[in-house]
């Protein structure tokens, strides 16, 4: 029995390799300096979907809410393997908290229509708040299931999946649909397929068009830009490689809870916290440095 | 995440600096699959193509990296199982590697796509195979057996190649070479496996296949006798059978290295075969290209390992603290690293360049067999050329797979000793590399025999021709124009060494022959390293430290075939002692 999945990804800056410019001055994150990467729990979830439709059929359409520059994680899920992507890109839903960005979300599946899965990364590494998926659920009203593992078992219209509760495992079942968050260790991401990376390389979403055009003709005026833009459009829908690009509007999202309208979170206070390291110290190869050691960690609580 | 094609500088600039984009356009016969959008994922000019290698290099990088490698211990560690009924089990971790190449679309790399391959030109076939080996040499087996579709390809007719080819790109089968026998090893003139003809006109195999890796494949070409009363090379035919229970493996070699590779001893009963183009040109023409191919394989399969002792070693070295400081500031440590990148990226100019103009030759006979339209002179143009280029790769290809293979072994030896007793230890992969090395310079044909392979080529003049084209090369900077001034004198040098052997006699020459060969490969890379020097400044001192280092080798080797001592063969009783009665 075919099922039908939705993954929720996101770009985020690649906060595991941090350089000196990272922080700008008052404390907030430089993007410009950090690489943006394809959130590593995100390519999980789509993983996880992959797998379901390889073992089951259906389909696996994937979502992002970004700037243009996010249709790049979107040609990646193509490259493995997504049948449809899209991107859902607004200057009205910029500044968007966990909040906004779940209720923008549940707004574009609900879009979307059909779905008997929605899969999300458990967490960004850029946010680390693991409530984006969980928020979309609540506003989807469909039942979710956190942290999955494994999926255990999919019969008819029941799903039951393996939770890491991250203090040992739960086996937990539920109805369809149902949205779940996936955790790092439950598979490895399938490599790119080089036959699709090499169609879809091409692909672009409306809004990548005009800065493109722009670097390639600097010289070029307005008119011409939007001549060209207009030209390129045209050759991409001809091969079925100009990617979906919705607004607000398309999804019918309530302006006030979107972007900082609808973004309760307020940051009480950014902290500049310079870590230092302070020597090492040298454990002797011996059952008594190794107990101290021991001893050490779990007094710190780095240990039970 | 790690990537081992990205994190590669020297293979990246290679990729920079040869012609990638002219190689592609011969390769995709002027973009015709993309522009006509008969394939949508064809290239439409040369820098889409040049963008979708790297792609496709980005890809096998990051398996290479995030899969294979970190699965090479422990398929190192279990090997590949035998089972009671003649099957052979993969390790779960290999039939994994398999499962993620054939994910990302890799196992049709070379192949047209019209049987679902990725078209891909040989230099970057080279290029993949040598980042999957630096992962695990083993492993580079399976990846490398490609080339038995491509012989398919070459040489099977339509019905064959349309039902075998689609299956190798798909990732549903492996295939193996089923070449050596107990008796034919080096000499393969000598197989005795016996192919014979029912009332029906079909064929069957009877008899016994040695040292066959990955025997245990679903698709073997097989060398077998067909005409039982020629008892040399001309008859023997190839011919293309499947697995099945008509064929046996007996027993799975126990091996110094590269353990993830199944090494079959394989027992054909009545096994059905089908020919292979026409009989009695099996070993003569089919399998000499197959075996050109994978020579250039192992090549690569040789670069990937002595990549992966150098970088071991040069972290080591640079980590590891005696006296004080850390040992990459001893003189004599310093030496071992410098010598072991400067002999990698030696090795992988002289293969790379071979890899490029295998391209070119294959290239112009493909066009020449498939395309009808050719007017007469193009026509003549291009067979001239693919006489030449075949003539330049009769010596290029024996070399790079010597020249390689012996680097990988000494580099890998030289890791453990920079190690020291922690390489010789199983904590760190040095020892495997080691192991795994060692066969590259034995199997495809030994380093002795890709001497007498070479060392006619270095005799009869198209060494010379070969390397008049960057003796033309003019050089505005001081210190390549020197350099390029030393290797013209160690040709000439070279020169009256080949003179003066071949006044000895043939077996003086076939006495010399490594000597003559080192020394026109050290002229050949000399000349590719000051090509690079000319775009990258670090470039330019490998090119000197090579050519400095090498010099002394190349005059030592002279004196030596001067010499005319030939008391290895005239005084072999006296000199290799009485044969032992004792082991």
């Amino acid at each position: 029995m075919p099922y039908d999945s939705i993954v929720c990804v996101k770009q985020v800056p690649d906060t595991a390799n941090i350089t000196a410019e990272a922080m700008k001055a008052d404390g907030t994150v430089n993007r410009a300096a950090l690489p943006a990467i394809f959130n590593p729990e995100d390519l999980n979830a789509v993983e996880a979907a992959l797998d379901l439709r390889d073992r089951f059929g259906g389909t696996v359409t994937v979502i992002t809410m970004g700037p243009p520059k996010a249709a790049e994680i979107l040609r990646d899920c193509l490259g493995r393997g997504a049948d449809r992507a899209i991107l859902i890109t607004d200057r009205r839903a910029a500044a968007s908290d966990t909040l906004a960005t779940g209720y923008i979300l549940s707004q574009a599946i609900r879009t979307i229509g059909r779905y008997d899965v929605v899969f999300c990364g458990r967490q960004a590494i850029d946010g680390d708040t693991a409530q984006v998926g969980p928020q979309c659920a609540e506003k989807l009203e469909i039942p979710q299931i956190t942290y999955l593992e494994n999926l255990e078992a999919l019969q008819g219209r029941t799903i039951r999946v393996k939770r890491n509760t991250g203090h040992g495992w739960e086996i937990v079942e539920g109805p369809l649909p149902v949205m779940i968050t996936v955790v790092g260790t439950a598979n490895q991401p399938r490599p790119c397929a080089a036959k699709r990376v090499t169609r879809w390389k091409k692909a672009r979403v409306p809004a990548e068009l005009p800065g493109e055009v722009k670097a390639a003709m600097p010289a070029a005026s307005d008119a011409e830009v939007q001549a060209e833009v207009q030209r390129r459009t045209e050759v991409l829908q001809q091969r079925g490689l100009l990617l979906e690009q919705w607004d607000l509007d398309k999804i019918g999202a309530d302006l006030q809870r979107c972007g900082l309208a609808g973004s309760p979170t307020k940051v009480y206070r950014v902290q500049s916290i310079v870590l230092t390291k302070e020597g090492y110290s040298e454990i002797p190869a011996s059952e008594e440095g190794v107990r101290k050691l021991i001893q050490e960690l779990v007094v710190d609580r780095t240990l039970g | 995440m790690a990537n081992f094609f990205l994190d590669n500088e020297d293979i990246l600039f290679l990729l920079k600096h040869m012609d990638v984009a002219e190689l592609a356009r011969i390769q995709e016969d002027d973009f015709v699959e993309g522009r006509t959008a008969q394939y949508d994922y064809a290239p439409v000019d040369a820098a889409d193509a040049v963008d979708n290698y790297h792609r496709i290099l980005e890809i096998i990088g990051e398996v290479s990296a995030e899969v294979i490698a970190p699965n090479a211990e422990q398929v190192d560690a279990e090997g590949n199982t035998l089972n009671e009924d003649g099957t052979v089990t993969l390790h779960p971790l290999v039939r994994e590697n398999l499962r993620r190449l054939t994910q990302a679309d890799m196992m049709g790399f070379t192949l047209p796509r019209k049987y679902g391959g990725l078209n891909c030109p040989n230099l970057i076939y080279t290029i993949a195979s040598e980042i999957v080996s630096r992962a695990d040499a083993s492993f580079t087996n399976l990846f490398g057996l490609q080339g038995i579709a491509e012989t398919v390809y070459a040489f099977a007719n339509d019905e064959i190649r349309d039902e075998i080819l689609p299956r190798f790109s798909r990732g549903e089968v492996t295939g193996a070479m089923v070449l050596t026998e107990p008796d034919a090893g080096s000499d393969l003139q000598a197989v005795r496996l016996r192919a014979w003809q029912d009332e029906q006109g079909n064929w069957f195999l009877n008899g016994v296949k040695r040292f066959i890796t990955n025997g245990c494949g679903e698709i073997l070409l097989t060398l077998a006798r067909s005409e039982p009363e020629i008892s040399d090379g001309r008859g023997l035919s190839l011919f293309i059978s499947e697995r099945s229970d008509k064929v046996r493996v007996r027993h799975l070699e126990h091996k110094l290295g590269i353990h993830g590779s199944p090494t079959c001893e394989l027992v054909f009963e009545d096994t059905p075969a089908r020919l292979i183009g026409e009989r009695q040109r099996g070993l003569i023409t089919y399998v000499m290209a197959l075996m050109n191919g994978a020579r250039v394989g192992i090549a690569a399969q040789s670069l990937g390992i002595g990549e992966a002792a150098y970088r071991l070693a040069r972290t080591y070295a640079h980590t590891r603290q005696q006296f004080g400081k850390p040992i990459e500031r001893l003189p004599a440590v310093a030496e071992l690293v410098t010598d072991m990148k400067i002999d990698v990226e030696a090795a992988r100019a002289l293969a790379y360049e071979t890899s490029f103009i295998c391209d070119q030759e294959n290239n112009n006979l493909r066009i020449l067999e498939f395309r009808k339209d050719l007017d007469k002179e193009e026509a003549r143009n291009r067979k001239q050329a693919a006489r030449a280029l075949g003539r330049i790769n009769g010596i290029l290809t024996p070399m790079s797979k010597y020249y390689c293979s012996e680097m990988s072994c000494r580099v890998a030896h030289n890791t453990i000793q920079v190690m020291g007793g922690s390489g010789y230890m199983r904590d760190y992969p040095a020892e495997r590399y080691l192991r795994d090395a060692r066969i590259t310079t034995i199997y495809e044909g030994t380093s002795q025999l890709q001497v007498v392979a070479a060392v006619r080529g270095v005799t009869s003049g198209t060494f010379e021709t070969y390397i008049a084209r960057f003796e033309s090369r003019q050089y505005d900077d001081p210190v390549l124009a020197e350099l390029k001034q030393k290797l013209l004198d160690a040709k000439q040098q070279t020169l009256e060494a080949v003179q003066f052997a071949k006044q000895q006699g043939p077996a003086y020459v076939d006495l010399s022959g490594r000597r003559l060969v080192d020394m026109a490969i050290t002229i050949i890379i000399g000349h590719l390293l000051l090509g690079q020097g000319v775009t990258d400044e670090r470039k330019k001192h490998v090119a000197r430290r090579f050519i400095q280092r090498e010099m002394p080798v190349l005059h030592a080797n002279r004196e030596q075939v001067l010499s005319a001592d030939s008391a290895a063969m005239m005084e072999y009783e006296l000199l290799a002692g009485k044969v032992p009665t004792t082991a």
